[in-house]
């Protein structure tokens, strides 16, 4: 038996008694990230395999989601800051061996790219928003030239949209020191479901029926391979060293269990699953609305409960017995 | 590289925490945050019990995962040496360094919001003395110099005795020692 006791004072904010240092920010962050991705990368295929007339929604109204969803997310992530008024300081060094810093100059990229694939679907998506763009000058100079180099913007867009989606992974896998978090898996499984957030914003959008049953397909794809990865990353943790056994014993029966299966796996995997097969089965048109908003939901979750898992797990078990309420109660 | 390290005698330290004070008081910390800690380990099964103190902060490990995952370059080491330390006018408070430290040594300055940490008190180094934990100690169980110098204290200590390190499976390459 080994107990490791702190005798002295701990009690450093979000450090102790357990690390939390990140809330709900960073996982909203990584949820826009990922469906961001997932909406640049359906964007940019549509333009390249020449599908615009066949999916009107996916070609024409969901890429200037792209910008908006990232922005949010951006801010999401200036939220979480604790020393706001550096952020500039992200663009002032590259640092090759952190992933943040990768992701802060892929945004970079992203940003613009997702900004010239929504512009050039600004005048058949939203005519109102094209007219209002083409008054500028510069606006209608973007628009212009997105449409021109159309091809080349798509590309960069899928090329990006990968990148994306797999840095919001690795961005987590890269903590060795967080023993759930280290682990292969996470970065083509939140590539993965924010492809499938992007489907599942597809269906939430879309009032054309041939787009609506091919996207209720391929979210289907895509939440079954999601399924197979978290499968697999538990297999992973749970067959790794003494730490990552003791890491996937969280989801098995420990603090962790009730919120995974009860409130992710369940609402947020399986029952979107299930009600989109019905549909495509032509059962229960009445769940058409239902099934999208669960599967964002269980975008949402999987970061959220990845975050606070990997936060939770350590190489460190310290018993720490200091109560600052109690200490307030002596002042 | 200059490699500084700490060789703490587990034998002698009696877990007092005049260390954690020492600390507190020359680097001026705001109350409730600590750069170091002590920790009391007891192993095996009553009556066969053993029992050893050990003041803990930042090993300032040869291989920083704080300073490679840094996205600004706030986390940084010190001249020439493994003195890893945090430049709050680099630092955006994005939390990264602290999941990157599996010591969990790192904390959040209050009020401001910079990441902080153990400097091995660079500034007394700098003027040729031992960190402010290792010159309060008053069972002298904490020494303070450089490894990679066979005539330093801490170089003779490691020769001499049985030692470890904390966490050595994860790769970090702590510079704190423990002779046990």
């Amino acid at each position: 038996m080994l107990e490791e006791l702190l005798v002295t004072v701990r009690s450093n904010p979000k450090i102790d008694p357990s690390l939390g240092i990140w809330s709900w920010e960073i996982p909203a962050y990584l949820f826009m990230g990922g469906l961001t991705a997932g909406i640049m990368l359906f964007a940019s295929l549509m333009v390249l395999l020449a599908r615009d007339e066949e999916f009107p929604f996916v070609a024409r109204k969901l890429p200037i989601w792209a910008p908006i969803v990232l922005s949010v997310g951006m801010l999401f992530l200036f939220l979480d800051l604790s020393h706001k008024l550096y952020v500039w300081r992200f663009y002032t060094s590259f640092q090759p061996s952190s992933p943040m810093s990768w992701g802060s100059w892929i945004l970079l990229l992203v940003y613009p790219v997702s900004i010239l694939l929504a512009a050039c679907t600004l005048r058949q998506g939203y005519p109102w928003l094209g007219r209002l763009v083409d008054r500028f000058a510069i606006g209608k100079g973007i628009v212009d030239f997105s449409c021109r180099h159309r091809a080349t913007v798509a590309q960069w867009g899928l090329v990006l949209a990968v990148f994306l989606g797999f840095y919001t992974g690795i961005l987590l896998s890269a903590f060795s020191a967080r023993p759930f978090w280290n682990t292969g898996f996470l970065a083509p499984l939140f590539l993965v479901s924010g492809m499938s957030a992007a489907a599942a914003l597809v269906l939430l959008g879309t009032r054309n029926e041939h787009e609506r049953h091919t996207f209720t397909r391929i979210d289907i794809v895509l939440i079954t391979i999601k399924l197979a990865l978290i499968a697999l990353l538990l297999v992973n943790l749970a067959t790794g060293s003494g730490v990552q056994i003791e890491a996937s014993q969280m989801v098995f029966g420990g603090e962790f269990a009730i919120p995974f299966w009860v409130f992710f796996i369940i609402p947020g995997v399986m029952l979107p699953l299930i009600l989109e097969y019905w549909e495509l089965k032509g059962r229960r048109r009445a769940w058409m609305f239902i099934s999208p908003v669960l599967a964002l939901y269980g975008g949402y979750m999987l970061r959220h409960l990845t975050v606070d898992l990997g936060q939770t797990s350590s190489y460190l078990n310290y018993v720490n017995a200091f109560d600052p309420a109690l200490l307030d109660l002596l002042r | 590289m200059i490699r500084y390290g700490m060789v703490i005698d587990t034998q002698l330290c009696i877990g007092c925490g005049d260390c954690v004070v020492a600390c507190k008081t020359e680097n001026k910390l705001p109350a409730g945050l600590n750069r170091d800690w002590v920790v009391e380990a007891t192993r095996g099964r009553y009556p066969d019990l053993t029992t050893e103190f050990r003041s803990e902060r930042c090993n300032h490990c040869s291989h920083a995962t704080c300073v490679h995952t840094c996205p600004t370059g706030a986390s940084h080491l010190w001249k020439d040496t493994n003195i890893v330390l945090v430049d709050p006018g680099k630092c955006t408070g994005c939390k990264a360094c602290i999941a990157a430290c599996p010591y969990d040594a790192r904390l959040i300055m209050t009020p401001d919001g910079y990441i902080d940490k153990c400097t091995f008190c660079h500034h007394r180094v700098e003027k040729g003395e031992d960190p402010a934990c290792v010159s309060s100690c008053p069972t002298h169980c904490m020494h303070f110099g450089i490894l990679d110098e066979p005539s330093s204290a801490v170089s003779r200590l490691l020769a001499s005795r049985q030692q470890k390190v904390l966490l050595d499976e994860t790769g970090n390459q702590p510079n704190v020692y423990y002779l046990i």
